[in-house]
């Protein structure tokens, strides 16, 4: 268990003056991730996309640790590369140091357009934890849909309109298509329940190989919600089991955290304005739909996780 | 930065050397509404710290020692969060403190 | 000095320049006809024959990404691709030269799908030839390996710091066998020298660095700028190498490379392998009494516009042979640039160019030939009302010939 007033002890690799939306739950992933490596050096990959963009404009750098950007779909290729230096020098006895290397990235940058360089990087066996800040859509370029994307979401490539309710397909799911790598760990995280996420990292950083962390991270510029809501729906997006908090330990799934009470999903999505279309009339088969996707998505999980339901 | 540097001065390919310089950038002028901490409800609980997306809640030792204004974009996400009864966090209008 | 001489194919010699050269981190992905080239390097690997760190990417994308990651790490590190390869890694080719990262890279040339085709052309790196990288071209076996050798030194060089593609005509050379000389492995390491960062990188924990950070218009354009700076400091650098390798060599290295220019009245000018055939036909014309030359440019990125100037100015009429089209451009990317370099010179002599060899079509002595009897004419009137030719393309009725 991290214990927290020891980590927030040490200076954390990602500083204030970033400029992210305020409310943004993508910089708290950061600011948690940080606070749970507390002093072990490493090096950070980004993706294009929000985050990067809003830490390093020129002159200026949100990144105490050494950082690079190279592309959109690349930042685990990046990486890889940076981390077979380190292997290389390390094996020439030109670096003595213990080093750990992560790449964050948004849905876009690993759901799609760098998920084969995601999977080379995971099949190949890096040293590395690759951690993905879902937040459901491309935000960076206006909130167009992605593969993350929930179901009957409003986005600007999905609108809802006369003839559609939004998003017709169900999100990817990418953490089973990282823990089918067979990777050491692999784990789904929310920053609402900060100590999972801090163990989580810990953990991901400690096993030989590579790793990969889910974490939700919602927008409140693209869900339309009001900003101070943030780790609430967080913790709502866990508790109506959309976003279920679990992790896959050298193949073993494993539930984190079982609702006492499972909440409708309709909880979580009436306080988003990108579901706002389905609360009407005609919308409420939506909604049951919606209901009916979750509950057997959980159930899965539960049977992967051998729990009773 | 009050002077643009030359194409002679700029660091090869924009690498920073710097260290978390995004320290000197000021985002709190995005506030239209502000957090203010209150000690003595304070259960030092540091929620507010670890939920901050701004890294702008203060602190000293194991405890919350404040708000860096200089930072705080004013999301209001570590007042709703706050679980101290009464709450130690409280959001008003930027103006009304002023 | 002392060398060998055997006898490689291209990929061969370029594999070996890869061994002798020994990089800290090699990132690759199969594709005819550079393949041999990754096969021969990963057999080293597998034989503890090269210290190199050996990642085998899913894709060329993923090729270069890695390799920027490594270079930017501080370590030496290379890459080799052809054709789709090339521009599969497009986008990372131009982040590669913006972050000024000494990798070098040997390119196989080959033809641009579609329709899909494995031999060689030039449409692949005159695709990228504003990507940033220095290019070098290869006549023959003996020239990839010592240009390969020698790209290691350019790229490096402090007042460089700027990926270098060496590249040599697929299967043509890739897949010929030749003789040449080469260096014993001390020599190449000596020639070369240890690597040293002349920048920061990402693994010199005392001083972290943000690589990659996002500029725009107030700093974009100052960037770029100190980055052609760069390119435009690479021509004396590839010259002073270029003497540098000849006194350990014997074997001499310019910007470019003329062959009886000095009186020539009309000449051809053309990269790689077809430079050779070429310079054959140039002799028999010589035979004839024709005052026929040649100029091989071994450099087009930085392009020797002066020095291309200075040699032709005073020929009498020239024809550009390009292995590339820009379908309905003005003429092929080597025309384009020379004939605007000419454009100065105080006779201005008549440019005209042809689009030859597409996909591996042979470009024989009888096309080079012809397109010599052309320039004939050419220079005679000192007038021509068809500037861009294609050559050995059945039904064409353009050639005068």
């Amino acid at each position: 268990m991290p214990n927290l007033k020891e980590l927030m002890q040490h200076e954390s690799f990602f500083s204030p003056g970033h400029r992210m939306c305020a409310g943004c739950v993508a910089p708290l992933v950061v600011r948690q991730v940080a606070l749970a490596v507390g002093d072990t050096p490493v090096v950070v990959a980004n993706a294009t996309g929000c985050l990067e963009v809003a830490s390093t404009i020129f002159p200026y750098t949100a990144w105490r640790c050494s950082f690079i950007h190279n592309a959109f779909a690349n930042a685990a290729a990046t990486l890889s590369g940076v981390e077979t230096a380190y292997r290389a020098l390390k094996k020439q006895g030109k670096i003595n140091k213990e080093i750990k290397f992560i790449a964050f990235g948004g849905d876009g940058g690993t759901y799609d357009i760098g998920l084969q360089s995601l999977s080379g990087a995971m099949e190949r066996g890096h040293n590395m934890l690759y951690i993905c800040y879902d937040n459901g859509a491309y935000m960076n370029t206006g909130i167009q849909r992605s593969s993350a994307t929930p179901l009957f979401a409003d986005t600007t490539t999905s609108p809802a309109g006369q003839v559609s309710s939004g998003k017709s397909q169900w999100r990817k799911d990418l953490t089973a298509i990282m823990a089918a790598h067979n990777i050491p760990y692999a784990a789904q995280v929310a920053p609402s329940h900060f100590m999972d996420l801090m163990t989580k990292v810990q953990k991901a950083l400690s096993v030989d190989g590579p790793s990969f962390i889910n974490a939700m991270a919602h927008c409140p510029r693209g869900w339309r919600y009001d900003t101070r809501e943030g780790v609430e729906l967080t913790r709502l997006s866990v508790e109506t089991c959309y976003w279920p908090l679990y992790e896959v330990d050298h193949g073993k799934w494993k539930l984190s955290y079982k609702p006492k009470e499972k909440k409708p999903i309709e909880t979580w999505i009436r306080k988003q304005g990108r579901f706002r279309h389905l609360f009407t009339d005609k919308g409420q088969t939506e909604i049951k739909w919606l209901q009916q996707r979750v509950d057997e998505e959980w159930s899965k999980l539960l049977e992967r996780c051998k729990e009773v339901g | 930065m009050s002077r643009l540097l030359s194409w002679k001065e700029v660091p090869v390919a924009g690498w920073l050397e710097k260290k978390g310089n995004a320290k000197e950038y000021e985002t709190g002028d995005w506030r239209t509404i502000k957090p203010v901490w209150i000690e003595k409800n304070c259960i030092q609980c540091l929620r507010c710290f670890v939920y901050c997306p701004d890294l702008a809640i203060l602190s000293q030792g194991e405890k919350v020692a404040g708000i860096d204004y200089q930072h705080c974009k004013g999301c209001g996400i570590c007042a709703n969060e706050c679980p101290s009864k009464p709450k130690a966090l409280e959001m008003v209008a930027e103006t009304d403190s002023e | 000095m002392l060398q060998e001489r055997i006898a490689l194919t291209g990929n061969e010699a370029m594999a070996l320049a890869m061994k002798q050269i020994n990089p800290d981190v090699v990132a690759a992905y199969p594709i005819t006809p550079q393949t041999e080239i990754v096969q021969l390097f990963s057999s080293y690997v597998a034989n503890g024959m090269v210290k190199t760190e050996f990642i085998t990417v899913e894709s060329e994308h993923s090729a270069m990404s890695a390799v920027v990651g490594a270079a930017a790490s501080g370590v030496r590190a290379m890459t080799a691709t052809s054709s789709q390869g090339l521009a599969y890694m497009f986008e990372v080719l131009y982040i590669a030269a913006s972050n000024q990262l000494p990798i070098v890279m040997p390119v196989v040339n080959r033809a641009l799908s579609g329709p899909i085709n494995i031999h060689g052309d030039h449409s692949d790196t005159m695709g990228a030839r504003d990507a940033g990288w220095i290019q070098l071209y290869s006549e023959n076996t003996q020239e990839a390996y010592d240009n390969l050798i020698q790209a290691i030194r350019i790229a490096e060089h402090s007042d460089v710091q700027l990926p270098v593609m060496v590249c040599m005509d697929g299967f043509i050379i890739s897949h010929a066998l030749e003789n040449l000389e080469i260096l014993a492995d001390e020599d190449v390491q000596q020639f070369i020298g240890e690597f040293i960062p002349h920048r920061p990188t990402l693994l010199n924990l005392d001083s972290p660095v943000t690589v990659g950070p996002l500029a725009l218009y107030d700093y974009y354009m100052e960037i770029k700028r100190a980055q052609a700076e760069a390119m435009m400091r690479a021509k004396p650098v590839i010259r002073q190498v270029g003497q540098e390798y000849k006194a350990l060599t014997g074997r001499c290295y310019d910007l470019l490379e003329p062959y009886k220019l000095d009186d020539a009245d009309i000449a051809i000018v053309v990269l790689s392998s077809t430079a050779g055939t070429t310079r054959v036909v140039v002799d028999e014309l010589r035979q004839e009494g024709v005052k026929a030359g040649v100029l091989k440019p071994r450099v087009f990125r930085p392009f020797p516009y002066e020095e291309i100037r200075e040699v032709l100015a005073p020929v009498k009429a020239i024809a550009i042979l390009d292995r590339a089209d820009s379908y309905a451009g003005f003429g092929g990317p080597l025309f384009k640039e020379i004939r605007a370099a000419l454009y100065d010179a105080p006779a201005r002599p008549p440019v005209v160019n042809y689009i030859y060899g597409l996909g591996g079509r042979d470009a024989n002595l009888n096309d080079i030939r012809a397109v010599y009897r052309d320039l004939d004419k050419i220079a005679a009137t000192g007038w021509t009302d068809q500037l861009v030719r294609y050559l050995g393309v059945r039904e064409e009725a353009i050639v005068h010939a």
